[in-house]
Order: C-alpha cells, then structure tokens, then sequence
C-alpha cells in the first residue's frame, strides 16, 4: 500500500473516530437529562458528592481566591496611579473579580481537583469491574455515580464561586487598606457601586454551566476508561485537559451573549 | 448421566443459548455456541485463557450483546430486553466477578446492602441488617462485617463477592474464575461454597474456569471450550476420556501445573 493511500486511510479512521466519539458524549448528555428527572433519587449520595466537591476544595480555593485578589489589586495600582485614577480601584477590581475571575478560578481549580478525581475514581471503577458490578446487581449506575456527581458539581461550583469571589475581594481590600488606609465599608461601597445584577447573575450561570461542563467530562472519561490502571490515568488527566478547553470556549460564550445584553 | 437420564421439562430449562457469535474487530470470540442449562444443575465451562468464556456469561447476563444467535434466560430473550426488563431479570441472575469487584470505598455490610436497599425498598433497617448478617454467616465470614474490600484477603474477597450476589435470592449463578489467584486450600473452601451455595439457594450455575479440580468438584456437565466453540460437553469422565489431541493438551498441562503446586 502506498504511503499516500495509508495516510489517507489513515485520517479518515481518526475523522470517524471523532465523530463516533462526539456521538458517544452527546448521547451520555442526553442520559443525564433522561435519568436527572427519573426515580428513585440517590439523595445520601448527592450530599456526599456535595462535601467531596465543596469542603475538600475549600482550603485550595481560599487560598487561590486571596492571592488573586491581592495581587491583581497589586499589579492595577500603578497603571491607574499614572493616570490619577488609583480611587478606581475598588471597582475595577470588583468588576474584574465578579464578572470573569471569580467564576473562572474556580472553575480551573475545580477543574483540576474534581475533574480528576472523578475521572480517576470512576476510571479505577470502570477498570476493576465495580461499574458493572452495579450493573449486574440491577442497581443502574448511571444514575448512582453520574448524575449525583454532575449534579453535586453543578450545585456547588456556584457556592465556591461566590466564596472565591468574597475571599478575593478580601485579598483586594487589604491591599487597597495598607496602600490607602480605605475602610472596610469605603472599599466595599466603592466596589459594588459599578456591580450590576446582571454581573452577578450572569457569574452565577456561568458558575453552573462549568460544573456541569467539569462534573460531565470527569463522568464520562472515567465511564469510557479502558487498559487498566494507564487508563486510569488518562482518564483523569484528559479529564482535566477536556474540562478546562471547554470552560474557555464557554466562558468566550457566555460573555459575548451576556454582552450582548449590557446597555 | 444424571443430566440425560432425568425428565427434563420445559420450564427446567434455565438458559437456552443457539448459534451464538460475538466479535471485538477482527478478533472472533465466540463461533457458534450452543449450550442447554437446567434447573439446579451446575455446568462449568472450561478452557484455556482467552477462549471467549467470560465474554460468554456477560452475554448471559446483559452486559455484552451478541453479534447473533439466541440467548434465552428463564424464558426471557436476554437481547430484546429493555433496560426496566433487564435490570428485572438481573436480579435473578447472580454474577459473582473473577476480581470480587467490591466497592472500594464501602465496607462489607455496605457492599451488601448496595444491591440490597436498592431493589428491596419495603425492607427495614432491622430487616436488611438481618439479611447481611444471615448471608455472611452463609459464607462463613461474619466477622469481617465492619472490614473495609482492602483489608480482606483474596479468598476472602471472592466469599464476600459471592455474597453480595446472593443477597439478592438468584435462581442463576455466574461465577467467573471463581478460583483464579488463590492458594490449592483457598480454592478447595471456595469449591465447597460453590457446591454449598447450590444446594442451600437451590441455583443453577455456570461456573467459567480453567481449573480442572474446580470443574471436577463443582460441575455436574462440563463444557470444554476451544477457540470460541464448544468442542465437547459431558461428564468429567466423558469430556476427558477422548482422543481430542485439545483436550488432552489442556488436561496434562493442567495436571503438570498442578503438581508443580
């Protein structure tokens, strides 16, 4: 066979796969809905997804939130300064922090923390047959491991965006207070003065979508895993990589159509 | 025979399976497997690595479809269920995994009370605590009741496996490897389970092994697999009393591997 011809059929196999692939996680979305609505609910189980995802990234999320704000007040100062606009800075920052950071920082953190352990925990499932233990036992897994994983992701990425976003404002104003000696009710006037609802409401969707985006990723590569404990790895690894390309095509998304509503 | 020599009727037949083929890609698992299994009888279906047999139970019971062929279980044809009707079926049909396949995170009563609290939902705590308790005591591993999968040993592993799929009363029991990575004694305690398990639950069982003292202890008809086909099906005596250069190749290296042990 010439190289030509075997290179040919060669991205032609890779084209189908992709498609056979896209077609795969679309009809695993649509199960989520089909399955979201239908009884009996794993309530116990959607509670413990619940402490997975929001307590045990707590400390890794405060920690990312504060320095964010305090760094990006930081590094602000001197470009408005320049201009005599250093009284801005509570509501650049509060805009910055409301309208793109806060949601995307947690979004990334939970990206990487959750996204994988999920992807690893159903991947290691998938592998050692626990999955289909389930099955067998007439138990549907789907619904136990998938939809109250996605479901604990999509209600508290927007519990954990809005504490990222308080944490963040706190980093912001302890660096405008040692600068400014700004009060603490000064600083947050000035900061929400230039918040609108639709700034908050608009963070919110977006904090949703992303869950979603990292709960349905980290399910879905962990339920496809395959080649033991290396697929396990890769399961939790693209898991990350799909998780976090899809939140940035999300977000460019979500800001053009909430742009598109600003006066 | 005690198989051929006993009425059979109608309703005895527990699976029925016809012509049945199932490929991954190029790679042809199973060529044409016909197979009979009655009720209370124990079948073991025995060969090499690799022949096709574990694909063959999970067709069985749900988790694979076959290219073609017929796949009866208690009158249902397993390849036209829909999912309500599967998971209905499922709970006949015990399936007892080559690596146990507990849940990592769950304690042994917890494992048992998975299938348990799910499909029995009218049951009291009280009554589900007795369940777990009366089916470990079954098995004879009560005491690891509070243990987590991690701290069990591989024998100890496949016991709990097997109860877990007991908990749920099946008529049929699939057991995959059940002696596979275990000691000589281990394997004879599980074997004795095997055989105590058919005759306090009254199950009709496929046992898949390539352990001949396995099939010989706990088959009542063995099935001798080869290639994905079926090339003979019998008694013990009957399968390995033939001039089947196959058969006779896996029973003396068998026999050496055994020795060796």
């Amino acid at each position: 066979m010439s190289l030509k011809k075997s290179g040919g059929i060669f991205i032609t196999r890779k084209i189908d796969g992709f498609f056979i692939d896209l077609n795969d996680a679309l009809q695993f979305v649509l199960r989520f809905f089909k399955e979201l609505f239908k009884p009996p609910y794993e309530i116990k189980e959607i509670i413990r997804q619940c402490y997975q995802v929001g307590y045990k990234s707590l400390f890794l999320i405060t920690l990312t939130g504060f320095i964010t704000g305090l760094v990006f007040t930081k590094q602000s100062r001197p470009s408005l300064s320049e201009f005599g606009a250093a009284s801005w800075l509570p509501s650049l920052v509060a805009i910055a922090i409301i309208r793109a950071l806060a949601p995307l920082v947690t979004a990334l953190i939970c990206a990487g923390k959750v996204g994988s352990n999920i992807g690893a925990e159903l991947g290691s499932m998938k592998v050692t047959e626990q999955i289909d233990a389930m099955e067998v036992s007439a138990v549907n897994p789907f619904k136990f491991l998938v939809v109250s994983r996605v479901l604990a992701t999509m209600l508290m990425i927007p519990m954990l965006m809005c504490y990222t976003g308080c944490v963040a404002m706190l980093g912001a104003f302890l660096n405008v207070h040692q600068n400014e000696l700004t009060s603490f009710v000064s600083f947050f006037q000035a900061a929400f003065d230039k918040i609108s609802f639709l700034d908050i409401f608009s963070s919110l969707i977006k904090s949703i979508v992303y869950g979603f985006t990292i709960g349905i990723v980290g399910c879905y590569k962990g339920f496809h895993a395959s080649n033991g404990t290396e697929g396990v790895g890769k399961a939790a690894n693209s898991s990350v990589v799909l998780s976090m390309f899809l939140i940035f095509i999300e977000e460019i998304l979500i800001v053009q159509i909430t742009n598109s509503f600003r006066v | 025979m005690e198989i051929e020599n006993r009425n059979i009727d109608e309703q005895d037949l527990m699976i029925h399976i016809r012509s049945l083929y199932k490929s991954f890609g190029d790679n042809h698992v199973l060529r044409g497997i016909d197979l009979d299994v009655y009720r209370k009888e124990n079948v073991v279906v025995l060969g090499r690595s690799g022949t096709g047999k574990s694909v063959l139970i999970k067709i069985i019971c749900g988790l694979l479809k076959p290219d073609s062929g017929k796949v009866n279980v208690l009158g249902e044809e397993v390849e036209n269920l829909k999912d309500k009707e599967l998971r209905e079926l499922r709970l006949q049909v015990g399936f007892s995994f080559q690596s146990s396949a507990l849940y990592d995170s769950m304690t042994v009563r917890e494992n048992l009370a998975f299938p348990l609290v799910r499909n029995a939902r009218h049951l009291s705590r009280k009554e589900v605590a007795q369940q777990i308790e009366s089916v470990l005591d079954d098995v004879g591993l009560l005491r690891t009741i509070n243990q987590m999968p991690s701290e069990l040993s591989g024998g100890q592993r496949k016991r709990i496996g097997i109860a877990r799929t007991l908990i749920l009363r099946p008529q049929i029991m699939l057991y995959d490897e059940p002696t596979s990575g275990l000691d000589p004694i281990t394997s004879i305690e599980i074997n004795n389970l095997i055989n105590h398990v058919r005759h306090k639950f009254n199950t009709t069982s496929i046992i898949i092994t390539h352990d001949l003292t396995c099939a010989k202890t706990t088959g009542d008809k063995i099935a001798m697999m080869f290639d994905g086909k079926f090339i003979k099906q019998g008694t013990f005596n009957e399968v390995f009393d033939t001039d089947d250069e196959r058969i006779q190749n896996f029973y003396k290296y068998n026999f050496i591997e055994q020795q060796k042990m």
